[in-house]
């Protein structure tokens, strides 16, 4: 069918234009940087795709990938079950429900770096109580000194500061469920876990896929707090995506191979976001038979 | 199946209840035959969902005590009870195929894989699902997903009863009638006992051979069809059944007459004997299609005088009203030979004319 008027994309002109300033503008800026060489600000080279072939060769870019999979990984899989958990131990009504949420939420109000200074303090093993208790009990800990230590501490961290908001979205998830549901499950006989697999888990589909969405991007995006924390080391053991960046466009001023390795970063996460989305997707409709 | 015995059960949201308004049910005892069709009857809000889910178990009643078979089983959980329900929404687990909804049931049970097939497939066949069996039930329409549920409910042979709270509801008119003569059907087929809450007389009074009727906690009367309609023992059945429902005129007793909108009218025998010395609130109960409209020269000792309000031909018979004093009569009458304004006199035969102190049949 032909459509007979096309003035209603007029309409989406003001949107347009807001996202050309916040999004399409500022990435066409990191694009221009990314195939040049700028020497001075009156000189600067076309150079096409170096620096992109350099970043992709780059062998601490590919070790950050990795510990940065591996990181998001790790913390989206206790993450995610731990949030169902909490919200499932959580009360329903009353004013234990409202202490609850308040309680699980607070975390959240926390700013990233005051996260990363509590937790690097919590962790000190002479004055931090964590660091301290653990060294009395007979545990070499020292996040400054052992990897293993400090990639815990950092996963710790972000399971503390992050677990709370896949609770909370969990919590409604299930709050939205109606009553006749698990009234049907105890008429049909249904045990605890049936309940579960069968009512609370595909209720919460929704949701988890928001949670799962939420927490990959900003675990994949983590920088603050290990920052804060350990600073990337000892080593590189802890030196995540976003940091190393930084230290590339801003530490050693590397506009080119930086800006090239911003663009793959935000490719890979599209990638991601929409793997991830219709996957999801297909898991809750896609087998019919 | 069992019979289901309801000793002095009430129940109450919050504690300690002192007025009768403080019950969500008000006390009741009452006998359910194993086998019987029940539909609970009322308007929303009566207390009739919360009379299921205290039979179901989903409820647990303040006062008294729920008998199946002559067990207590007041404090025991629905999953002990051996007992099914349909709500008026459907629930199906969205995950499952229509196969495995139907037979979730039986599985909790431990049923073994090749009987819960036959079952199921029974059931299917009943409800008309059998072409859907493998297709996942999240995908269907509401229409089909409440059949799901229905078959939930029905498919454990060995239930105390099924229990139905409004199942009809979110189903189209024509499917409801098709779906409500298979329950029909089902019951004479299975011999489960049935009980079926609704606020749709038409649906109570087809589906059962039992109606209780309940208002605001109260179960008014237990009875056939028939019952129900020509002898209506609370004025609230009286009003609720029939359509459009009993006429109720509230009056005075003179001298062994009835005054009603300030005139007479006579009081048949065991009427006068009912109401001598009666104190309260008398109210005649009258069905609009038992009321005679007579020419206005045709005065009786049972006739009281009238001025026709309006008539509607309504295909079958015309539906009249009459202003009768302060209030206004229904009738439906095959002929009438009156127009709007004109004067008549309206007939009440003794024999169907009922008499209510404070709303409560006494004649």
């Amino acid at each position: 069918m032909k459509t007979d008027n096309n003035r209603a994309w007029f309409l989406i002109l003001p949107v347009l234009l807001c996202v050309a300033f916040s999004a399409i503008l500022p990435l066409m800026t990191v694009v221009n940087y990314s195939v040049q060489d700028i020497l001075s600000p009156t000189q600067k080279v076309f150079v096409g795709t170096e620096w992109f072939r350099m970043v992709m060769l780059d062998g601490d870019l590919h070790s950050a990938l990795l510990r940065q999979l591996l990181f998001s990984g790790s913390v989206l899989a206790i993450q995610i079950p731990l949030g169902i958990l909490i919200a499932l131990c959580m009360p329903a009504d009353g004013w234990k429900a409202s202490l609850a949420l308040v309680l699980i939420a607070l975390p959240l109000l926390i700013p990233w770096n005051v996260v990363g200074t509590i937790w690097q303090i919590f962790g000190r093993g002479d004055i931090g109580l964590m660091g301290y208790t653990l060294n009395s009990l007979g545990i070499n800990y020292n996040y400054n000194g052992n990897s293993l230590d400090a990639w815990l501490t950092v996963m710790v961290m972000d399971i503390w500061h992050w677990t709370p908001l896949v609770a909370l979205l969990c919590y409604a998830g299930l709050r939205a469920i109606p009553d006749a549901y698990y009234q049907a499950a105890r008429i049909d006989g249904a045990s605890r876990l049936a309940v579960f697999r069968y009512i609370q888990l595909p209720k919460l589909r929704n949701v988890l896929m928001i949670a799962v969405l939420l927490r990959f991007m900003d675990s994949f995006m983590i920088y603050t707090e290990p920052f804060v924390l350990t600073g990337g080391g000892p080593g590189n053991a802890t030196t995540f995506l976003s940091q190393y960046l930084t230290q590339k466009a801003v530490g050693q001023f590397d506009l080119g191979p930086a800006s090239a390795f911003s663009l793959i970063y935000f490719l890979i996460i599209l990638l991601f976001c929409f793997v991830l989305y219709t996957w999801m997707q297909r898991v809750g409709t896609g087998d019919q038979k | 199946m069992a019979r289901i015995e309801l000793v002095e059960l009430a129940h109450a949201y919050k504690p300690n209840p002192s007025a009768p308004t403080d019950y969500a049910l008000r006390p009741m005892s009452m006998s359910w035959q194993d086998g019987g069709a029940y539909a609970l009857l009322g308007p929303s809000g009566c207390g009739k969902t919360t009379l299921l889910n205290i039979i179901s178990g989903l409820v647990k009643p303040s006062h008294g005590k729920v008998l199946f078979d002559g067990k207590d089983v007041t404090q025991l959980p629905t999953e002990a009870r051996n007992i099914a329900q349909v709500f008026q929404f459907p629930v199906i687990y969205d995950t499952m195929t229509v196969h495995d909804n139907l037979a979730f049931p039986l599985r909790n049970r431990g049923w073994k894989e090749a009987e819960v097939k036959k079952r199921v497939q029974q059931v299917a066949q009943m409800l008309e699902l059998s072409g859907d069996l493998k297709m996942r039930a999240s995908g269907l329409s509401v229409d089909a997903k409440q059949k799901i549920s229905l078959g939930r409910g029905l498919v454990r042979p060995d239930v105390a009863a099924v229990l139905f709270d409004e199942p009809l509801t979110v189903i189209d008119p024509h499917l409801k009638w098709l779906l409500r003569r298979k329950l029909k059907e089902i019951h004479h087929e299975l011999k489960l006992s049935l009980i079926y809450v609704t606020h749709d007389q038409v649906e109570a009074l087809t589906f059962a051979d039992q109606v209780v009727v309940m208002t605001q906690g109260e179960v008014v009367q237990t009875g056939s069809a028939q019952a129900l309609f020509e002898a209506p023992e609370h004025t609230f059945v009286g009003y609720f059944i029939g359509n459009p429902g009993m006429n109720l005129l509230e009056c005075t007793v003179e001298d062994g007459q009835a005054r009603v909108a300030g005139q007479l009218l006579a009081l048949s025998e065991p009427a006068r004997a009912a109401l001598a010395g009666a104190q309260g609130k008398i109210t005649l109960g009258v069905r609009p299609e038992f009321v005679e409209c007579v020419s206005a020269d045709q005065a009786g000792a049972d006739t009281l005088a009238a001025t026709v309000l309006a008539v509607r031909n309504m295909g079958t018979h015309y539906l009249a009203e009459f202003q009768l004093g302060g209030v206004t009569v229904a009738a439906k009458l095959r002929a009438i030979d009156a127009a709007a304004g004109d004067s008549v006199r309206l007939r009440f035969p003794p024999e169907r004319t009922l008499y209510y102190l404070n709303d409560k049949r006494v004649a």
